[in-house]
């Protein structure tokens, strides 16, 4: 059987951050559809390898492509949906969910204005991640989760083939994260690909067809299905409300 | 129906101070957005620099300061996004050597003092030639055209540096444009509040707008407002008290930003019980997202 075109490809991909190198060799195929999981310590160099395959860490070695174009000429943007690690820092001024989602229509306007196509699409994306009430709210006022949810939300209004999310689960509460593993499973059933950062599996697990463990910028081992890693369990000060108290999903309130 | 309004310079000069009321804060969101609320300083002191350049060369100071401004803004975004020098450090070397740079150029000048300096640096609005105006129209044009055309744009670059560039954004392209239109703001508003005051009517009325606002249309909108509303009224304050009209400027938009802040304390604090109030229901379990 032909295996499906692989959406990202890494063969021997080294990468350097300031003179220190943090990738050394890196394999690492997603093939369309596959939900991929980057597991390792802290410092194994999963972070560098998505920022790697989105072009914001410069490639020393070997070769990355997207979609079967060499990153450094690949500029089809609108493909791809990136999810950066949550920044702790707020910005200066206040920013309503509405007009953060909305960034993420830049890759398909660039500098043209945004119309009413673009306002629906930022609907859909704020339904998928169960935030369609909050799009008026300031982001400052959300939650670590929910926050979470609209850098996703941001990266979805796109409608991309391909998600990289950089550890969507961190510092995010229980209820969110059950919303997080929702959206994922949609996107999945739609055909989107998704190449994750995780620091352990928790409710994503049946999601994920491939976990790679990196250590020291190298592919330690590749678990496929991974069922049989070790699942640890999340601590989360919101964990401990009952499910009845967890904000759920809430679609169409707009 | 205004005396004001019947001498030539003061037209001029209120002019002047409605142009300046619109660009300075449009500019100064995304400064304050990104954090970098003190970079109109930095700009004003490179300016002085242009400005004595301007003397010494028996040119216009309006427009050796554009210039030299300009350098210096697009050499501190340089140097920002290549990260070899922290914002704080980047800044402060501005500070010193465009102080610096205009003290001694100013002395180099034929005749020049440090005297020819002070409308400068201070301001001095009812001295606005036909010739700043029409610099000071131009310029306020283009930066009104960069930051509320290219708003979206800006707020994302200013948003997520890093999210930006992955959506395909000319990034470096919109934090040059950025650079040089607060370099024009800067050298636009100087003749109004002068270049050591010029950062304030940049910060403050984005600063006071931001009080009452929760999203960043509606912040840049209401500075805008604010920023006209204190350029004006300082400037004809100052005619009828005869006080600087850049101290009076900047006072006034300090005071609103007080007048503010109290007002809207009580419209947060509803706005948090509420909130809460929502948070606190308890909704039932939806079944996963098929419905969205």
């Amino acid at each position: 059987m032909e295996q499906p075109e692989p959406v990202i490809a890494l063969r021997g991909v080294s990468a350097e951050l300031g003179g220190r190198p943090v990738l050394r060799g890196v394999d690492l195929t997603v093939r369309r559809g596959e939900v991929v999981a980057l597991l390792g310590a802290n410092g194994s160099g999963k972070s560098t390898a998505v920022r790697a395959a989105v072009g914001q860490v410069p490639v020393s070695g070997g070769e990355l492509a997207l979609f079967g174009t060499p990153v450094r000429r690949f500029r089809d943007w609108r493909r791809i949906g990136y999810v950066p690690q949550r920044s702790t820092a707020a910005g200066g001024v206040p920013a309503t969910v509405r007009e953060v989602v909305m960034s993420g229509r830049l890759a398909l306007r660039r500098l043209r204005p945004l119309g009413r196509a673009d306002r629906a699409a930022v609907d859909r994306a704020l339904g998928l991640v169960g935030l369609a009430d909050r799009a008026g709210d300031p982001v400052g006022s959300l939650s670590g989760g929910q926050h979470q949810r609209v850098l996703i939300a941001r990266a979805l209004a796109i409608g991309p083939e391909l998600l990289l999310m950089d550890e969507p689960l961190a510092g995010v509460d229980l209820a969110s994260q059950r919303v997080l593993s929702g959206t994922l499973a949609a996107l999945t059933a739609e055909g989107v690909s998704v190449l994750l950062v995780l620091h352990e599996l928790g409710p994503l697990q049946p999601l994920i067809d491939r976990a790679v463990v990196l250590a020291h910028g190298r592919v330690e081992r590749t678990v496929d299905h991974p069922a049989q890693l070790p699942e640890s369990h999340a601590c989360h000060p919101a964990d401990e409300l009952p499910p009845s108290a967890a904000p759920s999903l809430q679609t169409g309130i707009l | 129906m205004f005396e004001v309004l019947d001498y030539a310079f003061m037209q001029r000069a209120l002019l002047a101070a409605l142009l300046i009321g619109f660009a300075a804060p449009a500019v100064g969101i995304y400064l304050v957005q990104r954090q970098q609320a003190l970079m109109g300083d930095g700009i004003g002191h490179v300016a002085l620099t242009g400005v004595a350049l301007g003397f010494l060369l028996s040119a216009n100071p309006v427009w050796t300061a554009v210039l030299v401004s300009t350098v210096g803004a697009v050499a501190m975004e340089l140097l920002r996004s290549s990260g070899r020098a922290r914002g704080d450090v980047a800044l402060a070397m501005l500070f010193y050597g465009g102080m610096a740079g205009g003290v001694m150029l100013i002395n180099l000048a034929p005749g020049g003092s440090t005297a020819n300096l002070t409308s400068y640096l201070w301001g001095s609005v009812t001295t606005v030639s036909e010739g700043d105006i029409a610099a000071i129209c131009w310029l306020s044009v283009f930066v009104l055209v960069v930051t509320l055309g290219l708003r979206r744009q800006l707020f994302a670059v200013c948003q997520d540096e890093e999210f930006a560039r992955v959506t395909g954004l000319p990034v470096r392209t919109l934090n040059l444009l950025l650079a040089v239109t607060a370099a024009a703001t800067v050298t636009v508003a100087m003749r109004v509040v002068g270049l050591l005051l010029v950062s304030a009517l940049m910060v403050i009325p984005v600063v006071a707008a931001q009080q009452a606002t929760r999203g960043f249309v509606m912040t840049l909108a209401l500075a805008m407002v604010f920023g006209v509303l204190v350029s004006v009224s300082g400037t004809v304050t100052s005619y009828y008290a005869d006080v600087p009209p850049g101290a009076t400027i900047v006072l006034i938009a300090l005071g609103l930003f007080l007048v503010v802040s109290v007002l809207a304390l009580p419209l947060a604090r509803s706005r948090a019980r509420r909130q809460a109030a929502r948070e606190a229901v308890p909704v039932p379990e939806a079944a996963g997202v098929a419905g969205a």
